[in-house]
């Protein structure tokens, strides 16, 4: 074909697309006004895509990572029960870091190039994990503080616009409700024991609480993708919204269980009908997300350590497949010959 | 660590929740054959009895309809509402029908 041709022929293809490009943008557009679900293989447009992949690996990789600041107590946890629930927990965080990335995997992402890309650093996780398990107590309050904001922020996921992002988001949310009162009860346990074991508690809560209001991200004004998130029903309500729901809902649990949050400017406000509270340390949550939070660089050495360390078993489970197929095929041909 | 982009293949997963009832899509997973695709269903998505029965099948094994609603695939069944009962005009009065 002559070089001309060849750049009439795709001109001409472009306008073609171009238009059946808006055709199928618009039946994109109403799907989401009609608060329909997208299902993988329809058309959506590049950027819904690219912000959903980072997202939900996103989620993925705070799933994984979320195993490591509890399984640090497993081996250390005052009972074969404590041990048991803190193991089954640990599991399910595993799964929900899998059925994560098995949505994003929906999307055309590809499983590998996520753990690379979270073993070089190059996709986040919550700046939650980067924070260090100090004593037992902690492994209650990430149940309660850590798993409840998870709840806040999944509860409405499970009406996300993607599909199979939404379904996961149903699993996991049933699942993080196990999570979220086992960590309570182990706190009231703790509660109800020595003056030290009481100390230990208020001391897990004054560490945690702002980390735990900082999961939510930052304030509205300071965070640029929720608009367009929002109008795609990917999310359902803002950072901020989110924020007032866990700390309306946290305080009254704290009261019940006689520990103190530690925010001097936390009140009720009887005008909007929600609690008034102070300000995290934005500053704070930026250095933690940039890397350079209490335990980043910990959190990222175990994780690679144990894709590196699993390298054999993969290496090994790959070979055995390969090598029980070259006998069925083998034995397929010798049933051939015989027959 | 690029050496090993050799991916075990992807699995669809579906589960029968209770005898009665359908298998049902739950998810998928990476493994290295159908044995290990079985155990890894066993652990990710039946921890709590979610499941009964497990049917694996590899993702690439799995031939699809097209996405779109407006397929002409599916026209054959659009103008045949008599195949419906609401069809056919009875009259109230006649019982058991």
């Amino acid at each position: 074909m002559m070089p001309d041709n060849d750049g009439a022929h795709e001109s001409a293809n472009a306008a073609g697309s171009d238009a059946g490009e808006q055709q199928l943008q618009e039946h994109f557009d109403r799907t989401i006004a009609h608060d329909q679900r997208i299902e993988p293989r329809d058309w959506m447009p590049e950027a819904y895509r690219r912000t959903l992949v980072r997202q939900i690996a996103q989620h993925a990789h705070s799933e994984i990572i979320g195993m490591q600041p509890e399984g640090e107590w497993i081996t250390r946890a005052p009972s074969l029960r404590r041990k048991a629930i803190l193991f089954a927990k640990v599991q399910d965080e595993a799964g929900h870091g899998l059925y994560l990335y098995s949505a994003a995997e929906t999307l055309g992402a590809d499983r590998a190039d996520l753990t690379e890309r979270l073993i070089e650093g190059r996709q986040k996780y919550s700046s939650i994990f980067n924070y260090p398990t100090m004593n037992f107590a902690d492994v209650g309050v990430i149940g309660w503080f850590v798993d409840g904001a998870a709840i806040c922020n999944q509860v409405p996921l499970c009406r996300s616009s993607y599909g199979p992002y939404a379904r996961a988001m149903v699993r996991i949310c049933k699942e993080e409700s196990f999570h979220q009162r086992q960590g309570y009860e182990l706190l009231m346990t703790m509660m109800r024991g020595t003056e030290a074991q009481r100390r230990m508690v208020q001391d897990a809560v004054d560490r945690w609480w702002w980390p735990s209001l900082m999961m939510f991200g930052p304030p509205d004004g300071d965070s640029p993708n929720t608009a367009k998130s929002m109008a795609w029903h990917i999310k359902r309500h803002s950072n901020d919204e989110l924020r007032q729901r866990f700390v309306d809902m946290t305080v009254p649990q704290a009261e019940k269980l006689g520990v103190v949050l530690p925010d001097p400017q936390l009140r009720w406000n009887e005008e909007r009908g929600h609690h008034d509270f102070g300000t995290p340390d934005w500053s704070e949550l930026k250095r933690v997300i940039s890397g350079d939070g209490p335990c980043n660089a910990q959190r990222m050495t175990r994780r690679r350590a144990a894709h590196e360390d699993g390298a054999w078993v993969r290496e090994a489970a790959s070979a055995y497949a390969a090598k029980q197929a070259a006998g069925v095929a083998e034995q397929q041909q010798q049933e051939g010959r015989a027959a | 660590m690029k050496g090993e982009r050799r991916e075990w293949p992807l699995y669809e997963v579906f589960i029968r929740g209770k005898r009665g009832l359908n298998h049902v899509h739950v998810g998928s997973l990476h493994a290295a054959d159908e044995r290990m695709a079985l155990t890894h269903a066993r652990d990710l998505y039946t921890r709590r009895n979610e499941g009964v029965s497990i049917w694996v099948v590899r993702s690439d094994a799995i031939t699809a309809s097209t996405p779109d609603e407006k397929d002409p695939f599916f026209a054959p069944s659009g103008d045949k509402v008599y195949r419906h009962p609401t069809f056919y005009d009875i009259p109230e009065d006649v019982p058991h029908i």
